[in-house]
Protein backbone atom coordinates (compact mmCIF):
# COMPACT_ATOMS: atom_id res chain seq x y z
CA UNK A 1 0.00 0.00 0.00
CA UNK A 2 0.84 3.43 -0.79
CA UNK A 3 2.49 5.59 2.74
CA UNK A 4 -0.34 7.42 3.77
CA UNK A 5 0.69 11.40 3.62
CA UNK A 6 -0.85 14.50 4.97
CA UNK A 7 -0.72 16.28 2.05
CA UNK A 8 -2.90 19.59 3.62
CA UNK A 9 -4.42 20.06 6.65
CA UNK A 10 -7.10 22.68 7.53
CA UNK A 11 -8.60 23.28 10.96
CA UNK A 12 -11.88 25.30 11.75
CA UNK A 13 -12.71 26.55 15.50
CA UNK A 14 -10.61 23.56 16.91
CA UNK A 15 -9.68 24.66 20.33
CA UNK A 16 -7.29 28.00 20.08
CA UNK A 17 -7.73 27.95 16.10
CA UNK A 18 -10.02 29.37 14.41
CA UNK A 19 -8.84 29.11 10.92
CA UNK A 20 -5.80 27.29 10.30
CA UNK A 21 -4.25 25.36 7.49
CA UNK A 22 -0.96 23.69 6.44
CA UNK A 23 0.76 22.18 3.49
CA UNK A 24 2.46 19.03 4.10
CA UNK A 25 5.01 17.18 1.85
CA UNK A 26 5.44 14.15 3.78
CA UNK A 27 8.55 14.94 5.39
CA UNK A 28 8.40 15.03 9.33
CA UNK A 29 7.28 18.12 10.69
CA UNK A 30 8.41 20.31 13.50
CA UNK A 31 6.28 22.38 15.41
CA UNK A 32 7.86 25.67 17.27
CA UNK A 33 6.41 28.23 19.39
CA UNK A 34 5.94 29.50 23.51
CA UNK A 35 4.18 27.66 25.94
CA UNK A 36 0.06 27.84 24.84
CA UNK A 37 0.92 28.50 21.36
CA UNK A 38 -1.03 25.46 20.32
CA UNK A 39 1.51 22.88 19.52
CA UNK A 40 -0.58 20.01 21.58
CA UNK A 41 -3.51 21.52 19.49
CA UNK A 42 -2.54 20.81 16.25
CA UNK A 43 -1.38 17.40 17.04
CA UNK A 44 -4.60 16.82 18.96
CA UNK A 45 -6.36 17.74 15.64
CA UNK A 46 -4.55 15.39 13.67
CA UNK A 47 -5.10 12.49 16.74
CA UNK A 48 -9.00 12.87 15.57
CA UNK A 49 -8.06 11.63 12.06
CA UNK A 50 -8.06 7.88 14.20
CA UNK A 51 -11.48 6.94 15.86
CA UNK A 52 -11.87 7.60 19.20
CA UNK A 53 -10.81 10.20 21.58
CA UNK A 54 -7.82 12.16 20.31
CA UNK A 55 -4.64 12.07 22.43
CA UNK A 56 -5.96 14.24 25.12
CA UNK A 57 -8.87 11.95 25.52
CA UNK A 58 -11.12 14.76 24.85
CA UNK A 59 -14.97 14.42 24.02
CA UNK A 60 -15.94 15.86 20.48
CA UNK A 61 -18.07 18.72 22.89
CA UNK A 62 -14.85 19.67 24.49
CA UNK A 63 -12.69 20.86 21.65
CA UNK A 64 -14.42 23.55 19.77
CA UNK A 65 -13.10 27.25 20.18
CA UNK A 66 -14.55 28.66 22.67
CA UNK A 67 -13.84 32.47 23.46
CA UNK A 68 -13.15 33.16 27.57
CA UNK A 69 -16.60 32.68 29.58
CA UNK A 70 -18.47 30.41 26.81
CA UNK A 71 -20.06 27.22 28.25
CA UNK A 72 -20.28 25.66 24.92
CA UNK A 73 -17.65 25.27 22.36
CA UNK A 74 -18.34 25.97 18.85
CA UNK A 75 -19.29 23.28 15.76
CA UNK A 76 -15.25 22.16 14.32
CA UNK A 77 -13.57 20.69 12.43
CA UNK A 78 -10.25 19.12 10.39
CA UNK A 79 -9.98 18.42 7.07
CA UNK A 80 -7.01 16.64 5.96
CA UNK A 81 -6.19 15.23 2.12
CA UNK A 82 -4.60 11.97 1.78
CA UNK A 83 -2.18 11.15 -0.75
CA UNK A 84 -3.16 7.92 -2.58
CA UNK A 85 -3.23 6.25 -5.90
CA UNK A 86 -5.51 7.96 -7.92
CA UNK A 87 -4.61 11.94 -6.41
CA UNK A 88 -5.62 13.35 -3.21
CA UNK A 89 -8.86 12.37 -1.00
CA UNK A 90 -10.69 14.32 1.01
CA UNK A 91 -10.82 13.30 4.66
CA UNK A 92 -12.51 15.05 7.33
CA UNK A 93 -14.09 15.12 10.87
CA UNK A 94 -15.70 17.51 13.08
CA UNK A 95 -19.25 18.17 14.66
CA UNK A 96 -21.99 20.23 12.97
CA UNK A 97 -23.78 22.98 15.02
CA UNK A 98 -26.68 21.53 17.24
CA UNK A 99 -24.31 18.21 17.20
CA UNK A 100 -22.86 15.82 19.67
CA UNK A 101 -21.58 13.50 17.91
CA UNK A 102 -18.36 13.61 15.93
CA UNK A 103 -18.92 12.84 12.24
CA UNK A 104 -16.43 11.68 9.58
CA UNK A 105 -16.33 12.44 5.89
CA UNK A 106 -14.85 10.84 3.47
CA UNK A 107 -14.89 12.76 -0.10
CA UNK A 108 -17.75 14.18 0.85
CA UNK A 109 -19.92 11.26 2.25
CA UNK A 110 -20.46 10.84 5.46
CA UNK A 111 -18.88 7.42 6.77
CA UNK A 112 -18.57 5.24 9.74
CA UNK A 113 -15.22 6.49 11.98
CA UNK A 114 -14.00 2.86 11.83
CA UNK A 115 -13.15 3.47 7.93
CA UNK A 116 -10.56 6.32 9.12
CA UNK A 117 -7.98 3.73 9.85
CA UNK A 118 -7.97 2.60 6.16
CA UNK A 119 -6.40 5.60 5.74
CA UNK A 120 -4.56 7.23 8.25
CA UNK A 121 -2.70 5.15 11.16
CA UNK A 122 -1.41 7.15 14.05
CA UNK A 123 1.28 6.44 16.95
CA UNK A 124 1.43 9.16 19.64
CA UNK A 125 3.45 10.32 22.50
CA UNK A 126 2.57 13.09 24.76
CA UNK A 127 4.04 14.14 28.52
CA UNK A 128 1.56 13.13 29.45
CA UNK A 129 2.72 9.28 29.01
CA UNK A 130 5.79 10.02 30.83
CA UNK A 131 3.58 8.61 33.64
CA UNK A 132 2.89 5.37 32.04
CA UNK A 133 4.65 3.41 34.37
CA UNK A 134 4.08 5.01 37.52
CA UNK A 135 -0.06 5.49 37.74
CA UNK A 136 -2.67 2.55 37.89
CA UNK A 137 -3.10 0.16 34.74
CA UNK A 138 -5.92 1.81 33.05
CA UNK A 139 -3.66 4.01 31.06
CA UNK A 140 -1.27 1.51 30.42
CA UNK A 141 -3.92 -1.12 29.01
CA UNK A 142 -5.53 2.32 26.74
CA UNK A 143 -1.79 2.18 25.40
CA UNK A 144 -1.64 -1.22 24.98
CA UNK A 145 -5.17 -1.25 23.37
CA UNK A 146 -3.76 1.31 21.02
CA UNK A 147 -0.79 -0.80 20.27
CA UNK A 148 -2.80 -4.00 19.14
CA UNK A 149 -5.62 -1.65 17.27
CA UNK A 150 -2.82 -0.18 15.16
CA UNK A 151 -1.95 -3.20 14.24
CA UNK A 152 -5.34 -4.94 14.08
CA UNK A 153 -7.84 -2.58 13.25
CA UNK A 154 -10.77 -5.01 14.57
CA UNK A 155 -9.55 -4.89 18.01
CA UNK A 156 -11.59 -1.44 19.24
CA UNK A 157 -14.69 -3.32 17.98
CA UNK A 158 -13.80 -6.29 20.26
CA UNK A 159 -12.48 -4.75 22.95
CA UNK A 160 -16.19 -2.28 23.13
CA UNK A 161 -18.00 -5.35 22.65
CA UNK A 162 -16.39 -7.20 25.69
CA UNK A 163 -17.23 -3.91 27.80
CA UNK A 164 -20.54 -3.66 27.09
CA UNK A 165 -21.13 -7.15 27.93
CA UNK A 166 -19.32 -6.77 31.11
CA UNK A 167 -21.15 -3.66 31.81
CA UNK A 168 -24.33 -5.82 31.01
CA UNK A 169 -23.53 -8.23 33.22
CA UNK A 170 -22.62 -6.02 35.82
CA UNK A 171 -25.85 -4.22 35.97
CA UNK A 172 -27.29 -7.64 36.49
CA UNK A 173 -25.41 -8.91 38.83
CA UNK A 174 -25.92 -5.96 40.85
CA UNK A 175 -30.11 -4.68 39.64
CA UNK A 176 -31.30 -8.04 38.95
CA UNK A 177 -33.10 -9.82 37.82
CA UNK A 178 -31.59 -12.69 38.96
CA UNK A 179 -31.65 -14.57 35.30
CA UNK A 180 -29.24 -17.33 35.04
CA UNK A 181 -30.04 -17.75 30.95
CA UNK A 182 -29.44 -14.12 30.15
CA UNK A 183 -26.18 -13.89 32.35
CA UNK A 184 -24.95 -16.90 30.73
CA UNK A 185 -25.60 -15.75 27.19
CA UNK A 186 -23.77 -12.34 28.00
CA UNK A 187 -21.19 -14.17 29.71
CA UNK A 188 -20.81 -16.14 26.29
CA UNK A 189 -20.54 -12.18 24.35
CA UNK A 190 -18.51 -11.38 26.85
CA UNK A 191 -16.09 -14.49 26.80
CA UNK A 192 -15.88 -14.72 22.47
CA UNK A 193 -15.23 -10.71 22.66
CA UNK A 194 -12.66 -10.88 25.54
CA UNK A 195 -10.94 -14.12 23.96
CA UNK A 196 -10.69 -11.96 20.72
CA UNK A 197 -9.15 -8.77 22.64
CA UNK A 198 -6.80 -11.31 24.99
CA UNK A 199 -5.46 -12.43 21.45
CA UNK A 200 -4.76 -9.23 20.00
CA UNK A 201 -3.01 -8.11 22.75
CA UNK A 202 -0.37 -10.27 23.39
CA UNK A 203 0.55 -10.51 19.35
CA UNK A 204 0.69 -7.04 19.45
CA UNK A 205 2.65 -7.36 22.68
CA UNK A 206 4.80 -10.25 21.05
CA UNK A 207 5.50 -8.72 17.54
CA UNK A 208 6.54 -5.51 19.79
CA UNK A 209 9.40 -7.87 21.42
CA UNK A 210 11.06 -9.36 18.01
CA UNK A 211 11.31 -5.36 16.88
CA UNK A 212 12.80 -4.32 20.26
CA UNK A 213 14.84 -7.08 19.99
CA UNK A 214 15.86 -6.31 16.36
CA UNK A 215 16.91 -2.81 17.25
CA UNK A 216 19.45 -3.09 20.22
CA UNK A 217 22.19 -0.93 17.92
CA UNK A 218 20.18 2.37 18.87
CA UNK A 219 21.06 4.15 22.08
CA UNK A 220 17.79 3.61 23.57
CA UNK A 221 17.38 1.28 26.70
CA UNK A 222 16.01 -2.24 25.63
CA UNK A 223 12.56 -3.35 26.99
CA UNK A 224 11.18 -6.67 28.35
CA UNK A 225 7.19 -6.74 26.89
CA UNK A 226 4.98 -8.71 28.74
CA UNK A 227 1.82 -8.77 30.02
CA UNK A 228 -0.07 -9.88 33.44
CA UNK A 229 -2.62 -12.38 33.75
CA UNK A 230 -3.45 -15.32 32.24
CA UNK A 231 -5.16 -14.23 29.23
CA UNK A 232 -3.82 -14.59 26.10
CA UNK A 233 -3.95 -16.39 22.96
CA UNK A 234 -4.56 -20.21 24.31
CA UNK A 235 -7.07 -21.94 22.15
CA UNK A 236 -9.42 -23.04 25.56
CA UNK A 237 -9.06 -18.84 26.09
CA UNK A 238 -13.19 -18.24 25.38
CA UNK A 239 -14.02 -21.17 27.07
CA UNK A 240 -11.82 -20.76 30.26
CA UNK A 241 -13.20 -16.99 30.52
CA UNK A 242 -16.92 -17.71 30.25
CA UNK A 243 -16.55 -20.38 32.73
CA UNK A 244 -14.38 -18.09 35.32
CA UNK A 245 -17.02 -15.41 34.75
CA UNK A 246 -20.09 -17.90 35.83
CA UNK A 247 -18.48 -19.32 39.12
CA UNK A 248 -17.62 -15.21 39.59
CA UNK A 249 -20.81 -14.19 39.51
CA UNK A 250 -21.23 -13.63 43.74
CA UNK A 251 -18.27 -12.99 44.32
CA UNK A 252 -18.29 -9.93 41.36
CA UNK A 253 -22.01 -8.32 42.70
CA UNK A 254 -20.26 -8.20 46.35
CA UNK A 255 -17.30 -6.09 44.72
CA UNK A 256 -19.63 -4.17 42.54
CA UNK A 257 -17.15 -4.97 39.57
CA UNK A 258 -15.70 -7.92 37.67
CA UNK A 259 -12.29 -8.71 39.41
CA UNK A 260 -11.07 -11.41 36.31
CA UNK A 261 -11.19 -11.07 33.15
CA UNK A 262 -8.82 -9.39 30.40
CA UNK A 263 -10.00 -5.88 31.72
CA UNK A 264 -7.32 -6.74 34.00
CA UNK A 265 -4.19 -7.13 32.44
CA UNK A 266 -1.55 -5.35 32.50
CA UNK A 267 1.31 -4.30 30.04
CA UNK A 268 4.83 -5.46 32.23
CA UNK A 269 8.08 -3.70 30.96
CA UNK A 270 11.15 -4.26 32.45
CA UNK A 271 14.52 -2.59 31.77
CA UNK A 272 16.12 -5.11 30.16
CA UNK A 273 19.28 -4.13 31.37
CA UNK A 274 18.63 -3.17 34.39
CA UNK A 275 16.67 -5.91 34.80
CA UNK A 276 14.14 -3.58 36.81
CA UNK A 277 10.05 -3.03 36.28
CA UNK A 278 10.48 0.30 34.84
CA UNK A 279 8.63 1.59 37.44
CA UNK A 280 11.80 1.77 39.53
CA UNK A 281 13.99 3.61 36.55
CA UNK A 282 14.46 7.11 36.79
CA UNK A 283 12.29 9.62 35.07
CA UNK A 284 14.54 9.89 31.87
CA UNK A 285 14.81 6.10 31.78
CA UNK A 286 11.44 5.76 31.65
CA UNK A 287 10.82 8.33 29.17
CA UNK A 288 13.52 6.52 26.81
CA UNK A 289 11.75 2.98 27.39
CA UNK A 290 8.55 4.32 26.45
CA UNK A 291 9.88 5.88 22.75
CA UNK A 292 11.73 3.18 22.35
CA UNK A 293 8.26 0.83 22.44
CA UNK A 294 6.52 3.75 20.14
CA UNK A 295 9.45 3.85 17.89
CA UNK A 296 9.67 0.21 17.69
CA UNK A 297 5.80 -0.06 16.78
CA UNK A 298 6.01 2.47 14.04
CA UNK A 299 9.12 0.25 12.55
CA UNK A 300 6.85 -2.84 12.66
CA UNK A 301 3.65 -0.98 11.19
CA UNK A 302 5.61 0.83 8.67
CA UNK A 303 6.07 -2.38 7.52
CA UNK A 304 2.89 -4.17 7.15
CA UNK A 305 1.91 -3.97 3.28
CA UNK A 306 -1.55 -3.60 3.72
CA UNK A 307 -2.24 -0.69 5.90
CA UNK A 308 -1.38 2.62 5.43
CA UNK A 309 2.45 3.76 6.64
CA UNK A 310 1.95 4.80 10.27
CA UNK A 311 1.98 8.76 11.27
CA UNK A 312 3.60 9.65 14.17
CA UNK A 313 2.83 12.55 16.93
CA UNK A 314 6.03 13.53 19.52
CA UNK A 315 4.26 15.97 21.48
CA UNK A 316 7.17 17.39 23.82
CA UNK A 317 9.76 14.69 23.19
CA UNK A 318 13.02 15.79 21.91
CA UNK A 319 13.30 18.42 24.70
CA UNK A 320 14.18 15.47 27.11
CA UNK A 321 16.50 13.31 25.00
CA UNK A 322 19.79 14.35 25.12
CA UNK A 323 21.83 15.00 21.70
CA UNK A 324 22.76 11.54 20.81
CA UNK A 325 19.31 9.73 21.48
CA UNK A 326 17.83 12.98 19.74
CA UNK A 327 19.52 12.71 16.22
CA UNK A 328 18.80 8.67 16.52
CA UNK A 329 15.40 9.75 16.89
CA UNK A 330 15.47 11.82 13.75
CA UNK A 331 17.43 9.26 12.26
CA UNK A 332 14.96 6.61 12.51
CA UNK A 333 12.18 9.09 11.46
CA UNK A 334 13.84 9.75 8.24
CA UNK A 335 15.08 5.89 7.40
CA UNK A 336 11.26 4.59 8.56
CA UNK A 337 10.01 7.72 5.61
CA UNK A 338 7.32 8.24 8.49
CA UNK A 339 5.18 11.72 8.44
CA UNK A 340 5.90 12.59 12.10
CA UNK A 341 4.45 16.11 13.53
CA UNK A 342 7.01 17.00 16.48
CA UNK A 343 7.17 19.96 18.84
CA UNK A 344 9.81 21.66 21.04
CA UNK A 345 9.84 24.93 22.53
CA UNK A 346 12.76 26.22 20.34
CA UNK A 347 13.63 25.69 16.48
CA UNK A 348 17.02 24.67 17.51
CA UNK A 349 16.08 21.40 19.08
CA UNK A 350 15.14 20.53 15.75
CA UNK A 351 18.40 21.57 14.20
CA UNK A 352 18.89 17.32 13.68
CA UNK A 353 16.30 17.36 11.37
CA UNK A 354 17.37 20.59 8.82
CA UNK A 355 16.94 19.59 5.18
CA UNK A 356 15.31 16.47 6.23
CA UNK A 357 12.07 18.07 7.66
CA UNK A 358 10.22 21.27 7.19
CA UNK A 359 9.62 24.08 10.19
CA UNK A 360 6.47 25.18 11.60
CA UNK A 361 6.29 28.32 13.71
CA UNK A 362 3.28 28.45 15.51
CA UNK A 363 2.18 31.51 16.78
CA UNK A 364 -1.26 31.97 18.78
CA UNK A 365 -3.27 30.09 16.54
CA UNK A 366 -1.43 30.98 13.01
CA UNK A 367 0.99 28.48 10.98
CA UNK A 368 3.88 30.09 9.23
CA UNK A 369 6.10 27.39 7.86
CA UNK A 370 9.77 28.66 7.80
CA UNK A 371 12.28 27.57 5.16
CA UNK A 372 14.85 24.82 6.28
CA UNK B 1 -34.36 29.49 22.48
CA UNK B 2 -36.45 32.72 21.19
CA UNK B 3 -40.16 31.76 20.08
CA UNK B 4 -40.62 33.17 16.23
CA UNK B 5 -43.55 30.92 15.65
CA UNK B 6 -46.74 30.43 16.55
CA UNK B 7 -47.46 28.00 19.19
CA UNK B 8 -48.80 25.57 16.43
CA UNK B 9 -45.56 25.93 14.12
CA UNK B 10 -42.95 25.29 17.04
CA UNK B 11 -45.11 22.13 18.04
CA UNK B 12 -45.67 20.92 14.51
CA UNK B 13 -41.62 21.83 14.55
CA UNK B 14 -40.94 20.21 18.25
CA UNK B 15 -42.88 16.44 17.34
CA UNK B 16 -40.79 16.61 13.53
CA UNK B 17 -37.32 17.24 15.82
CA UNK B 18 -38.90 13.78 17.68
CA UNK B 19 -38.18 11.69 14.10
CA UNK B 20 -35.27 9.38 13.81
CA UNK B 21 -32.86 11.03 11.72
CA UNK B 22 -34.02 15.05 12.44
CA UNK B 23 -32.41 17.52 14.66
CA UNK B 24 -33.79 20.71 15.21
CA UNK B 25 -32.57 22.04 12.00
CA UNK B 26 -34.34 19.70 9.93
CA UNK B 27 -37.37 19.53 11.60
CA UNK B 28 -37.48 23.30 10.86
CA UNK B 29 -36.67 22.95 7.15
CA UNK B 30 -39.46 19.95 7.25
CA UNK B 31 -42.06 21.95 8.34
CA UNK B 32 -41.36 24.84 6.43
CA UNK B 33 -41.76 22.65 3.13
CA UNK B 34 -45.03 21.30 5.05
CA UNK B 35 -46.62 24.53 5.39
CA UNK B 36 -45.47 25.97 1.98
CA UNK B 37 -47.06 22.79 0.56
CA UNK B 38 -50.22 22.45 1.98
CA UNK B 39 -52.24 20.56 -0.74
CA UNK B 40 -49.49 18.57 -1.66
CA UNK B 41 -47.90 17.70 1.37
CA UNK B 42 -49.27 18.87 4.55
CA UNK B 43 -52.80 17.91 4.73
CA UNK B 44 -52.52 14.40 2.51
CA UNK B 45 -49.83 13.50 5.46
CA UNK B 46 -51.99 14.68 8.03
CA UNK B 47 -54.97 12.76 6.34
CA UNK B 48 -51.90 9.74 6.29
CA UNK B 49 -51.14 10.06 9.87
CA UNK B 50 -54.75 9.78 11.60
CA UNK B 51 -55.96 6.67 8.87
CA UNK B 52 -52.40 5.12 10.23
CA UNK B 53 -52.92 6.09 13.65
CA UNK B 54 -56.90 4.65 13.84
CA UNK B 55 -56.05 1.46 11.85
CA UNK B 56 -52.77 0.06 11.82
CA UNK B 57 -51.68 -2.00 14.93
CA UNK B 58 -49.89 -4.85 15.93
CA UNK B 59 -50.42 -8.26 15.05
CA UNK B 60 -51.87 -10.49 17.82
CA UNK B 61 -49.63 -13.09 16.60
CA UNK B 62 -46.41 -11.98 15.15
CA UNK B 63 -45.89 -8.10 16.33
CA UNK B 64 -45.65 -6.93 12.99
CA UNK B 65 -47.77 -3.46 11.86
CA UNK B 66 -50.66 -3.93 9.72
CA UNK B 67 -54.32 -2.62 9.51
CA UNK B 68 -55.14 -6.14 9.50
CA UNK B 69 -55.03 -8.72 12.49
CA UNK B 70 -53.72 -11.07 11.91
CA UNK B 71 -51.25 -9.41 9.65
CA UNK B 72 -51.14 -10.01 6.05
CA UNK B 73 -48.31 -12.25 6.96
CA UNK B 74 -49.86 -14.19 9.25
CA UNK B 75 -53.33 -15.02 7.67
CA UNK B 76 -51.53 -16.07 4.36
CA UNK B 77 -52.24 -19.49 3.87
CA UNK B 78 -49.40 -19.77 1.27
CA UNK B 79 -47.22 -19.07 3.60
CA UNK B 80 -44.24 -21.80 5.53
CA UNK B 81 -46.39 -22.21 8.74
CA UNK B 82 -43.06 -24.57 9.70
CA UNK B 83 -40.73 -21.82 9.84
CA UNK B 84 -40.46 -18.63 12.41
CA UNK B 85 -37.85 -15.76 11.33
CA UNK B 86 -37.18 -14.08 14.76
CA UNK B 87 -36.12 -9.90 14.01
CA UNK B 88 -35.78 -6.99 16.11
CA UNK B 89 -37.88 -4.57 14.60
CA UNK B 90 -40.42 -4.24 11.70
CA UNK B 91 -38.05 -2.37 9.51
CA UNK B 92 -35.82 -5.62 9.78
CA UNK B 93 -39.36 -7.84 8.57
CA UNK B 94 -39.78 -4.83 5.81
CA UNK B 95 -36.00 -5.73 4.30
CA UNK B 96 -36.71 -9.90 4.98
CA UNK B 97 -40.07 -8.75 2.73
CA UNK B 98 -38.49 -6.79 -0.06
CA UNK B 99 -35.74 -9.15 -0.80
CA UNK B 100 -38.67 -11.77 -1.63
CA UNK B 101 -36.28 -14.74 -0.77
CA UNK B 102 -38.10 -16.26 3.02
CA UNK B 103 -41.61 -17.51 2.64
CA UNK B 104 -42.25 -18.55 6.26
CA UNK B 105 -43.62 -16.32 9.13
CA UNK B 106 -42.06 -13.85 11.44
CA UNK B 107 -41.93 -12.93 15.20
CA UNK B 108 -41.26 -9.53 15.89
CA UNK B 109 -39.43 -9.30 19.54
CA UNK B 110 -39.56 -5.07 19.62
CA UNK B 111 -36.32 -4.81 20.78
CA UNK B 112 -33.39 -6.75 22.18
CA UNK B 113 -32.40 -7.65 25.88
CA UNK B 114 -30.38 -4.69 27.45
CA UNK B 115 -30.03 -4.30 31.32
CA UNK B 116 -28.45 -1.03 30.92
CA UNK B 117 -31.19 0.03 28.31
CA UNK B 118 -33.89 -1.68 31.56
CA UNK B 119 -35.11 -4.16 28.45
CA UNK B 120 -35.51 -7.77 29.86
CA UNK B 121 -36.75 -10.69 28.53
CA UNK B 122 -40.73 -9.71 29.76
CA UNK B 123 -40.46 -6.35 27.72
CA UNK B 124 -39.87 -8.47 24.58
CA UNK B 125 -42.28 -11.11 22.47
CA UNK B 126 -40.60 -13.98 23.86
CA UNK B 127 -42.73 -15.50 25.79
CA UNK B 128 -45.13 -15.75 22.86
CA UNK B 129 -42.37 -16.82 20.51
CA UNK B 130 -41.65 -20.20 23.11
CA UNK B 131 -45.27 -20.62 22.69
CA UNK B 132 -45.48 -20.28 18.80
CA UNK B 133 -42.50 -22.15 18.79
CA UNK B 134 -44.13 -25.67 20.97
CA UNK B 135 -47.19 -25.57 18.87
CA UNK B 136 -46.34 -28.75 16.59
CA UNK B 137 -45.99 -26.53 13.45
CA UNK B 138 -43.00 -24.96 13.78
CA UNK B 139 -40.11 -26.56 12.74
CA UNK B 140 -37.55 -24.08 12.35
CA UNK B 141 -36.74 -21.07 14.47
CA UNK B 142 -34.13 -18.57 12.23
CA UNK B 143 -32.85 -15.73 14.31
CA UNK B 144 -31.73 -12.58 12.06
CA UNK B 145 -30.87 -10.48 14.32
CA UNK B 146 -27.93 -7.73 14.54
CA UNK B 147 -24.22 -8.39 15.34
CA UNK B 148 -23.75 -6.19 18.10
CA UNK B 149 -23.71 -7.30 21.43
CA UNK B 150 -26.89 -6.69 22.68
CA UNK B 151 -28.10 -8.80 19.16
CA UNK B 152 -26.12 -11.66 19.33
CA UNK B 153 -26.72 -11.77 23.31
CA UNK B 154 -30.45 -11.70 22.36
CA UNK B 155 -29.72 -14.95 19.88
CA UNK B 156 -27.72 -17.20 22.59
CA UNK B 157 -30.55 -16.14 25.12
CA UNK B 158 -33.71 -17.11 22.72
CA UNK B 159 -31.44 -20.55 21.20
CA UNK B 160 -31.12 -21.44 25.08
CA UNK B 161 -34.73 -21.01 25.69
CA UNK B 162 -35.93 -22.47 22.64
CA UNK B 163 -33.80 -25.76 23.44
CA UNK B 164 -36.51 -27.76 24.63
CA UNK B 165 -39.05 -26.59 22.22
CA UNK B 166 -38.77 -29.06 19.43
CA UNK B 167 -37.16 -27.20 16.82
CA UNK B 168 -34.13 -26.33 15.00
CA UNK B 169 -32.86 -23.00 15.54
CA UNK B 170 -30.48 -21.46 12.92
CA UNK B 171 -28.87 -18.02 12.68
CA UNK B 172 -28.26 -15.95 9.37
CA UNK B 173 -24.88 -16.26 8.07
CA UNK B 174 -22.90 -13.72 9.51
CA UNK B 175 -22.06 -11.54 6.08
CA UNK B 176 -23.75 -9.16 8.36
CA UNK B 177 -21.49 -5.95 9.23
CA UNK B 178 -20.60 -5.52 12.93
CA UNK B 179 -23.74 -3.24 14.27
CA UNK B 180 -24.73 -3.96 10.66
CA UNK B 181 -29.30 -4.11 11.15
CA UNK B 182 -30.85 -6.30 8.96
CA UNK B 183 -32.88 -3.14 7.16
CA UNK B 184 -29.43 -1.98 5.99
CA UNK B 185 -29.02 -4.98 3.74
CA UNK B 186 -29.56 -5.56 0.21
CA UNK B 187 -31.70 -8.16 -1.02
CA UNK B 188 -29.22 -10.01 -2.44
CA UNK B 189 -27.27 -10.14 0.96
CA UNK B 190 -30.37 -10.87 2.87
CA UNK B 191 -30.98 -13.63 0.31
CA UNK B 192 -27.01 -15.07 0.94
CA UNK B 193 -27.37 -14.82 4.72
CA UNK B 194 -30.81 -16.72 4.75
CA UNK B 195 -29.49 -19.55 2.09
CA UNK B 196 -26.22 -19.95 4.52
CA UNK B 197 -28.20 -19.98 8.55
CA UNK B 198 -26.42 -22.15 10.45
CA UNK B 199 -27.00 -24.00 13.57
CA UNK B 200 -27.36 -21.42 16.49
N1 LIG C 1 -11.69 24.88 23.33
C1 LIG C 1 -10.76 25.86 23.26
N2 LIG C 1 -11.05 27.05 22.69
C2 LIG C 1 -10.13 28.03 22.63
N3 LIG C 1 -8.89 27.91 23.11
C3 LIG C 1 -8.53 26.75 23.69
C4 LIG C 1 -9.44 25.67 23.79
N4 LIG C 1 -8.82 24.64 24.41
C5 LIG C 1 -7.57 25.07 24.67
N5 LIG C 1 -7.38 26.34 24.24
C6 LIG C 1 -6.19 27.16 24.36
O1 LIG C 1 -5.12 26.54 23.70
C7 LIG C 1 -3.92 26.92 24.35
C8 LIG C 1 -3.05 25.72 24.62
O2 LIG C 1 -2.57 25.28 23.44
P1 LIG C 1 -1.55 24.07 23.39
O3 LIG C 1 -1.64 23.53 22.03
O4 LIG C 1 -1.77 23.14 24.52
O5 LIG C 1 -0.20 24.85 23.64
P2 LIG C 1 1.29 24.37 23.39
O6 LIG C 1 1.77 25.11 22.20
O7 LIG C 1 2.02 24.78 24.64
O8 LIG C 1 1.25 22.90 23.19
C9 LIG C 1 -4.26 27.54 25.65
O9 LIG C 1 -3.98 28.91 25.56
C10 LIG C 1 -5.73 27.28 25.80
O10 LIG C 1 -6.37 28.31 26.44
MG1 LIG D 1 1.92 21.42 24.44
ZN1 LIG E 1 -48.50 -11.36 12.15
Amino acid sequence: MAPAVLTRLTLTDFRSYEGASLDLDGRPVFLFGDNGAGKTNLLEAVSFLAPGKGLRGAGAGEVGRRMPGEAKGRAWSVAALVAAEGGDLRLGTGVEPDAARRIVRLEGETVQAGRLSEMVRLIWLTPAQDRLFLEGGTERRRFLDRLAFAAEPPHAAAAAAYERAMRERMKLLTDGPDDPLWLAALESRAAAAGAAVASARIRAVRALQVEIDGRADRPFPLASVSLSGDWDDAPDTEARLASTLAAARGRDAAAGRALSGPHRTDLVVIHREKDRPAAECSTGEQKALVLNLVLAQAARLSRAESAPNPILLLDEVAAHLDPERRAALFDEIAALKLQAFLTGVEAALFDGLKGRGSGVRVDRGALRTVED
Amino acid sequence: MASFASPEIERLIALLAKLPGMGPRSARRAALALLKKRDQLLTPLADALTDAAAKVRACSVCGALDAQDPCAVCSDRSRDRALICVVEEVGALWAMERAGAYRGRYQVLGGLLSALDGVGPDNLRIGELVARARDGEVQEVILALPATVDGQTTAHYLAERLADAGVSVTSLARGVPVGGELDWLDDGTIAQALRARRPA
